[in-house]
């Protein structure tokens, strides 16, 4: 286990270290960055000057060795637009993110796996046939669409929502949060529940099929023999082992909703990284894309990690090799 | 003889398969709509001569207001909204299709090479799959794209590079498994050259589970693209996608105007709706293991 441990810590290193290779190679062979800092005046030697500061006179090896020294010091440059260091734009923001991630994947999974397990379990049921179809029309819906619509639906018709903004934040243990006020779960409602979608209908058919596989082993047969209650054997030994395959694509769900993330953001103008990474775009502000990028490659590789981890001690079965 | 059985044996089922049917029927619907498309609409809505701005803002026909002329009313060029969705249903299923092949073609070459030959391109090839696997398809292809820039074909090499991993991976453990087989140890002592053992022997047989993949893979294409598009970062404003076009409309949403975003979503959810009721139809008939 401890040395299957480091060896995935190595690998996260490789992987962290490729993508800043690519980060590194894109940014390069995308447009003159001098531009963003000098101003529209500039004579050639100031221009000169500046391409000499940010370091861009010397050859790309440099540039990357240069690069990825600063990235080892936490060094990220600053925002050609804002002025201020890159890392502390995204970190301010980071919180506002991670609330309606974590609010979608909570909605998401509250939902999903009690109606994933219905429907493993009674397969012929009509309702069944229903939360499936329903599923299957979820996975079909662009996101940002069904932003729109609760949008139109809850706040420009109903006024039940407000449609923008993070409402109010209160600081807890230095961090500011829109949780633990009413106005900011007021606000947090709409962009968790459009982010949630396609969270909810992959989780539901992911545990609808381990449900399905796991119900038709013989030890599920075994315990009905027994005379196991149907609620015992569905959540005592169906649900354990059907929700195994559940665990290791929490991963990859929480990856796909902060990438989603930037278009909820967007929409519902929710003051997170996602919304500031579109706009940095916009603004061809490359030392907070890089920020963003590396960021988000960390907390992916920590996030797979950990799942890892935890499927190897939730399932016995798996040896690790 | 055996691809006879299979194919009719999937025609049985399929006619009693009441979604497949359904899925089958949208998914025509929209090739009709690519194939015969401008013969459809009576107005081409990129042709400026056509518009006229006393037309902008009409609501759909059946509201008061509404104008006989424009089914699902208009935008504020004076568009027909139906005319604009035919466009753009043009688009976003071309970019879907042609994505997917490209990701296709690509992703079992590789797929093929590293499970036939093994060794350090296998490794090379599969390493890259394994870091790419671990971010989502929607990020990479948003970072490819605020690199490249917009255009249409900018977004076509940002899809094929985001999906051509899941057919290397499906196909090189496939080839695996193949090349173990009898039948190709056999064509290596008949003396035939390794590129004839690949495309004639290993290739057919690695190909079935890709129908499945190819499928899905369309319609999470399309829906890749329309949020790259509504992003800004798509398709140019000169040849709008659906994405692009709800884009458009969620800038009038406030205002109440909604049949500019409303009908072209449902069009997206409709056609991508259609993809993956076949998709999975596809995937119970074709993965033996379900059965």
């Amino acid at each position: 286990m401890f040395a299957y441990a480091v060896k995935r810590l190595i690998q996260m290193l490789v992987v962290l270290w490729a993508v800043s290779v690519i980060v590194f190679m894109m940014m390069s062979f995308t447009g003159d960055p001098v531009f963003m800092v000098v101003p529209i005046d500039a004579t050639d030697a100031e221009i000169a000057q500046a391409r000499r500061i940010l370091g861009l006179d010397r050859s790309l090896p440099e540039q990357y060795v240069l690069f990825l020294k600063n990235l080892l010091q936490g060094e990220f440059g600053r925002s050609y637009v804002f002025r201020q260091p890159a890392l502390d734009l995204i970190l301010e923001r980071l919180p506002a993110t991670l609330e309606i991630v974590l609010v979608a994947l909570l909605i998401a999974t509250v939902v999903a796996i009690p109606l994933g397990v219905f429907a493993g379990a009674n397969p012929q049921n009509p309702l069944s046939r229903l939360i499936m179809s329903g599923s299957l029309v979820g996975i079909s819906l662009p996101g940002f669409w069904v932003g729109m619509m609760l949008i139109f639906i809850f706040a420009v018709e109903l006024r039940l929502f407000p449609s923008s903004g993070r409402g109010e934040t209160v600081e807890f243990l230095g961090i500011r949060t829109s949780l633990l006020t009413a106005n900011g779960w007021h606000h947090i409602v709409l962009p968790a529940v459009t982010l949630s979608f396609g969270t909810l209908a992959i989780i539901l058919r992911i545990t609808r099929a381990g449900m399905m596989e796991v119900m038709r082993q013989d030890y599920i047969k075994f315990a009905r023999a027994k005379g196991v209650s149907r609620r015992g054997v569905l959540y005592g030994h169906g649900l354990r082992n059907g929700l195994i395959p559940v665990v290791t694509i929490f991963g990859l769900q929480l990856g796909d909703l902060i990438a989603f993330a930037t278009i909820t953001e967007t929409i519902f103008a929710w003051p997170g990284m996602g919304k500031l990474l579109i706009d940095s775009i916009y603004r061809a502000d490359r030392p907070v894309i890089v920020v963003y990028l590396m960021l988000v490659a960390l907390i992916f590789v920590v996030v797979n990690f950990i799942v890892d981890i935890l499927y190897t001690m939730i399932d016995p079965r798996i040896t690790v090799k | 003889m055996a691809s006879r059985v299979l194919s009719s044996q999937l025609v049985f089922n399929w006619r009693r398969n009441p979604p497949a049917i359904l899925g089958t029927l949208v998914v025509l619907l929209c090739a009709v709509i690519v194939i015969a498309g401008p013969l459809l609409v009576s107005q081409n809505p990129y042709d400026l001569r056509q518009l006229s701005l006393l037309d902008s803002y009409k609501p759909p026909v059946w509201l008061d207001g509404g104008d006989p002329r424009y089914l699902l009313g208009t935008d504020g060029q004076g568009r027909d909204v139906m005319a604009s969705i035919v466009y753009g249903t043009r688009i976003s299923a071309m970019i879907g299709v042609t994505a997917m092949l490209m990701a296709c073609a690509i992703g079992t070459t590789l797929g093929l090479l590293a499970g036939y030959f093994g060794g350090r391109l296998d490794a090379l090839i599969m390493r890259v799959a394994d870091v790419q696997l671990s971010f989502p398809s929607m990020l990479i292809a948003l970072f490819l794209m605020s690199a490249f820039g917009t255009g249409i074909d900018k977004v076509l090499i940002a899809l094929t590079a985001v999906g051509w991993v899941v057919y290397a991976r499906t196909v090189r453990g496939s080839t695996l498994g193949e090349v173990q087989k009898e039948y190709v140890q056999a064509a290596h002592v008949a003396g035939l050259s390794h590129a004839k053992i690949i495309l004639r022997h290993v290739l057919p047989n690695v190909l079935t589970p890709l129908i499945v993949i190819a499928t899905v893979q369309v319609g999470t294409f399309i829906l890749i693209e329309a949020s790259l598009s509504f992003l800004g970062v798509g398709v140019p404003i000169t040849r709008p996608s659906l994405g692009l076009l709800i884009k458009n409309g969620f800038d009038v949403l406030f205002a109440g105007l909604w049949w500019n975003s409303v009908f072209p979503g449902l069009m997206i959810m409709a056609m991508v709706f259609g993809i993956n009721l076949m998709g999975d139809f596809l995937r119970d008939e074709l993965n033996p293991r379900l059965k």
